[in-house]
């Protein structure tokens, strides 16, 4: 199969992005491992998005606010970008998605119910002719004799067959990483497009900038709407001291203390009374995990855990070289979570409505760029696959426990002492143990078919996290949501961003290499 | 986890098949199997794309839950009918959607106080020693 542009995953910065590469007059086939409409976080979310109208003044009290919140890592100009994209784009929309009033004679376009969102772009991308594969991972990408990607292969799940796909140009929006925490919606985020990405030599930045966590009831995670005004309680019946959410990083540490030291309960009762009859009608999913079990969320106290949210509500991703959302491999660009959202969110999380409206503006932005770079190309003769871990392995080839492997994964990244105290001691053991986990897996890990896509998985999240554990280590200070134990303060020499790449070996570099990490 | 898919409403459509985003149901002859219930995340897709309120998901994510499911009946179709999927023009139920970031925002309010009501200032950065050492 031949197209002008192929995106890689099926979220809402993919399809923002093949919406914009059709607009551009390319041909455009986006590949999803899942199914473009429920895969990813969005579906299950409800993305709020940076909205500010345009009036010189609001925006540049925005961009100077959010400035300040990036602790010396944003971008204004890119900022900037994507107010102006988000403002006139999401509104496209409407012909697909219900917009509701603003209770002001307006239409309340900022915030959307994930599952309607991503129902309604995938209608509007098949309305304009891209062509959508659904349970179609990709497993490697593809590069001509001078290393520039010219598409890529993968393995169609319900069809059991391999596929390829040569493109004039290709986009990765294969989302960020949860590591299997469990978060909600986050089962297909293992970071694939990173290690695709990675084996063509591309750099990523901000991975040590995470995670950032949801509380939720121990046996599901759900959306953090009802816990805002929770009280906590351990297993005696004794209210615990929880700072409250405003503190942030204290907060968590409280709750992950206790935790560690045993069941947690939470206490809804003290919710908006406003929210409590219409939670359901808001986010219809969360009150399900309560009343399929006999509870009531605003009365029965009830376990809870923190969910860790990997790459998600971070900053990390593959670094972007350019305007156009290239990343530093030729014929490859990022977009969404995939990439890094530093450009916008500098240090601190993007959650809330930078990412969301950096996923539509960067997939807007990419989409076009990929558009004009994939139309003029002459598609290449020959491709080299640049896959390597799980597919040729060094050794003799064995049978590896990957939901183990994957258990371990999330445990180095997310265990609530290693996590959120973060320490130079814990980070090193962390780094022994993935590259041990790294050497396994290069030298014995193989497989095919769906088995391969499993496997691949595991590489990738082993991968991402190894970067951004080295990331986290060659960080010796607290800035945003990266949070040293052992370097609380900030230090303003370290007002760079890191640098990481490698596989077999990872590296780290300064951005601005004036400004090297100690 | 997704529990079980009853035979008596469902219309063998395989939308759930479809949409599934991780592949957990394959085809069957009467209805969808349930042929990778490991891989189901308990994102209730399924149920929000089922039109015939036929497929119920446990609420456990991290284990299977076996029958009977008591609470089934009165939760099939609930989630889809919250979305407003179930009826034509999907009515209004996205109404009070805008409500979320106020509601959002005055829990942490509510919060906020209490904490200064109950327990005075919080402590500074730093304040909550590693929980092993």
């Amino acid at each position: 199969m031949n197209t002008d542009v192929l995106i890689i995953g099926g979220g809402m910065a993919a399809t923002w992005a093949a919406i914009a590469a059709v607009e551009g007059g390319a041909s455009v086939v986006i590949v999803d491992k899942g199914y473009v409409g429920t895969s990813g976080v969005t579906a299950t979310g409800g993305p709020n998005h940076w909205w500010v109208a345009p009036d010189k003044a609001l925006r540049r009290e925005a961009i100077e606010r959010q400035t300040a919140k990036a602790h010396g890592l944003g971008d204004p100009e890119w900022m900037a970008r994507i107010i102006d994209l988000t403002w006139r784009y999401l509104p496209t929309l409407a012909p697909f998605y219900p917009f509701g009033g603003d209770g002001k004679g307006g239409t309340y376009y900022s915030g959307v119910r994930g599952s309607e969102y991503m129902r309604a772009l995938r209608d509007y991308a098949l309305s304009v002719g891209v062509v959508i594969l659904d349970h179609h991972p990709a497993l490697e990408l593809l590069a001509d004799q001078e290393g520039r990607i010219v598409g890529a292969r993968g393995h169609a799940l319900r069809g059991r067959q391999d596929w390829e796909i040569r493109a004039g140009a290709t986009i990765l929006a294969t989302g960020g990483v949860a590591f299997r925490s469990g978060l909600l919606g986050s089962h297909t985020n293992t970071g694939d497009g990173a290690l695709m990405a990675a084996e063509a030599g591309a750099q990523l930045s901000g991975m040590e900038f995470g995670p950032s966590w949801s509380i939720s009831p121990a046996w599901a995670s759900t959306r953090t709407l009802p816990y805002t005004a929770a009280r906590y309680f351990d297993a005696a019946g004794s209210e615990l001291n929880i700072p409250p959410p405003r503190t942030g990083h204290l907060h968590n540490q409280a709750l992950g203390r206790a935790l560690l030291a045993g069941e947690v309960f939470a206490d809804l009762s003290e919710a908006p009374d406003e929210l409590k009859p219409i939670l359901h009608r808001i986010q219809p999913l969360t009150p399900a995990p309560f009343v399929r079990r006999g509870l009531d969320p605003f009365r029965d106290r009830f376990p809870v855990k923190l969910f860790g949210e990997g790459t998600i509500r971070g900053t990390g991703g593959l670094r972007l070289i350019d305007a156009d959302c290239r990343t530093s491999v030729r014929g490859l660009f990022a977009v969404g979570d995939a990439a890094t959202r530093e450009l916008v969110a500098g240090a601190a999380s993007g959650g809330g409505a930078v990412n969301a409206a950096w996923a539509l503006s960067s997939g807007r932005i990419a989409g076009a760029a990929a558009a004009r770079e994939g139309q003029a190309r002459q598609r290449a003769p020959a491709a080299i696959r640049l896959g390597k871990v799980g597919l040729h392995p060094e050794a003799e080839v064995r049978s590896l426990d990957l939901g183990a492997a994957n258990a371990r994964i999330n445990h180095e990244i997310h265990d609530y002492d290693r996590a959120l105290w973060r320490r130079e001691a814990t980070l090193k053991q962390t780094t022994l143990t993935l590259d041990t986990l790294w050497r396994d897996l290069s030298r014995h890990g193989h497989a095919t078919g769906a088995d391969l896509v499993r496997l691949r998985e595991t590489v990738a999240m082993t991968a991402n996290a190894r970067w951004s554990t080295a990331a986290a280590l060659a960080r010796k200070e607290s800035r945003g949501l990266h949070e040293r134990f052992d370097y609380q303060d900030t230090d303003p020499r370290l007002a760079t961003r890191l640098l990481v790449s490698g596989l077999d070996t990872v590296r780290v570099t300064a951005e601005n290499s004036q400004l090297e990490p100690a | 986890m997704i529990a079980q898919i009853f035979e008596e409403a469902c219309t063998n459509c395989a939308t759930c098949v479809t949409v599934c985003p991780t592949l957990v149901l394959e085809e069957g002859a009467k209805t969808p199997v349930i042929a990778r219930a490991d891989a189901c995340q308990t994102c209730y897709m399924c149920e929000v794309y089922c039109p015939s309120a036929a497929i119920y998901v446990a609420p456990d994510q991290f284990a299977r839950e076996s029958g009977p499911f008591p609470l089934a009946a009165a939760n099939l179709g609930v989630i889809r009918h919250d979305h407003g999927w179930d009826r034509p023009g999907e009515g209004d139920h996205l109404a009070v959607y805008g409500r979320l970031g106020p509601l959002l925002g005055e829990g942490v309010e509510i919060a906020t106080r209490r904490y200064a009501r109950d327990f005075g200032e919080a402590p500074g950065r730093g304040a909550i020693p590693v929980p092993a050492g």
